[in-house]
């Protein structure tokens, strides 16, 4: 495998030099819009929405420009400032890799906010959402435009804070409150990891910039061990953002915030970045066959099978997309463990999902819009015919996202099968399996919500959304449709992005028929059957009916919350308590104890003070008998 | 010789130190403070004249400056305390305690 890292281009001019602005558009706009504050609230959202638009236009320009350069200078290095002297200089590193992102990012970004224009209309705090939404727009390019670790970091950090704010945007509901804070927690876990393996890359390499990185690791290779520990610290880093095992429990928690974050946090931003980190790094720390990729690929195939799983239980539409968003980067996480090929399709995965989920999302939002905010699907039912658009797209990203062939996921996720099968039997039957988990879920949810008897509350009048929603929802089903069979065949996302992370031996080859994709299908074909026979034919109850044990252990999120509640906050609980009644007893009862003694005795001297004057003369004439005894006593006198 | 000397003052000492003890009255305590100020006086004037130096009587001239300035003092406290209590009792003015 040649290593790609250490051709990097310097550039100031073009477009790609002006790529900060990339960044800096939402900023402005976020900064403008939380301090002028009310005065903006007629026009804030356009702002918004312009800012998103304007940094997608950049994007565009840089992207066009890069592919009209030859490929070996496809990596073009944008010095900003020197930010820690001598030790971290600020850049940009506009490279296939990360210009990917930034066009996923901005565009489907500015879709969700135009979408929100019209989801959000009703609601006082519109422009404080659009703010957020800029927020992190910024953040999440800053976090993939950055050539050295510090930057990420920064982005990092500013993904998890625009999420907290996002996901309790709606902050009066206790619920939301805690699931933000959640989120936030949780996500400090995963940055614990991110921080101490950047610490031990410097201490290692004595740089943070991915270019000189490559040239620090090809000139003195490291050993094993340390590579090994900041492989498995930075997958914990993206284990935390990217919601995979361990760290997942705060992504369907995260449905609090308003249905065009969910898509947002899903499908452009945020879950998207651990994917990044790993694929960023890969060339560095994540070799193949190495034991940090293969953890990598355990977590990515235990994810996704617990997110689908989870999404067969669950009866809020939000929760059931989340449960599916785990599993799918579950599977670009497995993707990712097995070098460029991996690479490619774990991308290429990443970026239908960005349209398909998105699409799902947004229509779930629509759909929830028409129907009072009701998020069980147990009330929906048959509302295809009164909302034709929301369902005609939503059935679109529903085929691409259960691999329906020659649909946007056939081609990526069967990529990622494939690969992981030629590498590793197990995980990649386990994906096969997933897949047809996901064949089932998502056909349940789509069967009970658009299909069967109306089980509507009564004062439901589900009608259809408004324009600016419904083309957001068209632009992202067209994605869903022939993204996939455009990044994939022919090669044309491999090409693109090896110059960035490196060239396989041999270049990937879709092949439509074979084993595991035909048994993908067929398993897929019957998780949809099975569907059909359990929510489609079938009345469906509008009641939760009590269900199996496994059931309930797919409804409880895998009891992933009580785990943590018996493994962690127990005994942090117990920690707390035994502290505080250490502090109690044990300093506050020295402090206090030595105080009220000290009290207590003054107060019984005090007594000696009695107001009469021969007291005082009998004490002063024992006192002057005792001195002269004792001068008696040693016989000076 | 001068034994019986030191046996007086002694007595006298121990006679002015009993009084303020045991008596109420602020004119006798203070009377009996006079008379232990003056057996310390004579202890003084006699260890003077066993020793042959003047020390002891320099002193004495000192005790008696201290106790003139000390029965000026101490009889206009005696008496504006009398004229505010209607009384001259030590006991009475205990006032000033825990």
């Amino acid at each position: 495998m040649e290593s790609p890292v250490e051709i990097v281009q310097h550039t100031t001019g073009g477009m790609i030099g002006a790529s900060w602005l990339m960044i800096a558009f939402p900023l402005l706009g976020a900064a403008i819009l939380l301090v002028l504050g009310r005065m903006t609230n007629r026009w804030g959202h356009l702002l918004g929405v312009a800012m998103s638009l304007a940094s997608f236009v950049v994007a565009v320009l840089a992207f066009l420009e890069l592919i009209g350069l030859p490929a070996e200078q496809r990596r073009q290095a944008v010095h900003l400032y020197e930010f820690i002297p001598g030790m971290v200089d600020m850049g940009l590193l506009v490279d296939p890799l990360s210009i990917s992102f930034c066009l996923l990012i901005t565009g489907v970004g500015s879709l969700i906010h135009i979408y929100s224009i019209g989801y959000m209309s009703h609601d006082p705090d519109r422009r404080r959402f659009f703010s957020y939404l800029n927020l992190f727009v910024s953040a999440m390019l800053l976090l993939v435009l950055a050539d050295n670790y510090v930057g990420l970091f920064i982005g990092w950090e500013g993904v998890g804070l625009a999420s907290y704010l996002l996901i309790g945007f709606w902050y009066f509901k206790p619920s939301a409150a805690v699931a933000a804070k959640k989120a936030f927690v949780v996500n400090r876990v995963g940055d614990l990891g991110l921080l101490v393996g950047m610490f031990v890359i410097i201490t290692t390499f004595h740089t943070l910039t991915f270019s000189d990185l490559g040239k620090a690791i090809a000139a003195n290779p490291p050993s094993g061990g340390a590579v090994t520990a900041i492989g498995l610290l930075l997958l914990l880093g993206a284990c935390g953002k990217s919601a995979q095992l361990p760290l997942q429990s705060w992504l369907l928690d995260a449905m609090e915030g308003p249905t065009p974050v969910s898509a947002l946090i899903h499908a452009a931003t945020m879950v998207t970045a651990g994917v990044y980190l790993v694929v960023r790094s890969g060339a560095f720390f994540f070799p193949e066959g190495s034991p940090q990729a293969l953890a990598v690929a355990i977590v990515g195939a235990a994810t996704l099978l617990a997110g689908a799983i989870i999404g067969t239980a669950k009866d809020d539409i939000k929760k059931g997309l989340a449960g599916s968003t785990m599993s799918q980067i579950g599977y670009m996480m497995l993707g990712a463990a097995f070098g460029p090929v991996g690479y490619t399709f774990a991308i290429g995965h990443l970026i239908t999902h960005g349209f398909f989920k998105a699409d799902l999302f947004l229509g779930a939002g629509s759909v929830m819009h028409g129907m009072n905010d009701e998020v069980d699907m147990r009330k929906y039912g048959g509302l295809r015919k009164a909302m034709p658009i929301t369902f005609a797209t939503f059935f679109i990203g529903y085929l691409a996202i259960i691999g329906f062939p020659m649909l946007s996921g056939y081609f990526t996720k069967d990529g990622i099968i494939e690969t992981a099968i030629e590498h590793n039997q197990v995980l990649g039957w386990l994906a096969v399996l997933g897949a047809g988990v996901t064949g089932f879920y998502m056909s349940r949810m789509v069967f009970m919500t658009f299909f069967g008897q109306k089980r509507w509350a009564d004062d439901a009048h589900p009608h259809e959304s408004p324009l600016v929603m419904t083309v957001p929802l068209m632009v992202l089903s067209l994605g869903a449709l022939v993204l996939g069979a455009y990044l994939v065949l022919s090669n044309r996302l491999y090409e693109f992005l090896t110059p960035a992370v490196g060239a396989a031996e041999e270049a990937p080859h879709f092949a439509f028929t074979s084993v595991p994709g035909l048994a993908t299908l067929a398993l897929v074909a019957i998780g949809a059957a099975f569907a059909w026979y359990k929510y489609g034919r079938a009345e469906v109850p509008s009641v939760q009916p009590r269900g199996s044990f496994l059931t309930t252990f797919a409804r409880r999120d895998l009891y992933g919350d009580a785990l943590n509640e018996s493994l962690f906050m127990r005994p942090g609980q117990w920690l707390t308590r035994i502290a505080v009644y250490f502090d109690n007893r044990g300093v506050d009862g020295l402090v206090n104890g030595l105080a009220a003694g000290i009290g207590g005795s003054s107060g019984r001297l005090r007594r000696l003070q009695t107001g009469f004057a021969r007291t005082y003369a009998l004490s002063i004439l024992f006192g002057a008998a005792l001195l002269a005894g004792a001068l008696l006593l040693v016989g000076n006198i | 010789m001068t034994t019986h000397y030191l046996i007086l003052s002694g007595l006298l000492f121990a006679i002015g130190a009993m009084g303020v003890l045991i008596r109420r009255n602020a004119i006798v305590v203070f009377m009996c403070v006079e008379l232990m100020l003056n057996a310390c006086n004579l202890a003084f004037v006699t260890f003077a004249r066993q020793n042959g130096n003047l020390e002891g009587q320099i002193i004495a001239f000192f005790v008696m400056v201290v106790a003139a300035a000390e029965v000026v003092v101490g009889l206009a406290i005696i008496v504006t305390i009398f004229r505010t209590r209607r009384s001259a009792s030590v006991d009475d003015a205990n006032l000033l305690k825990y």
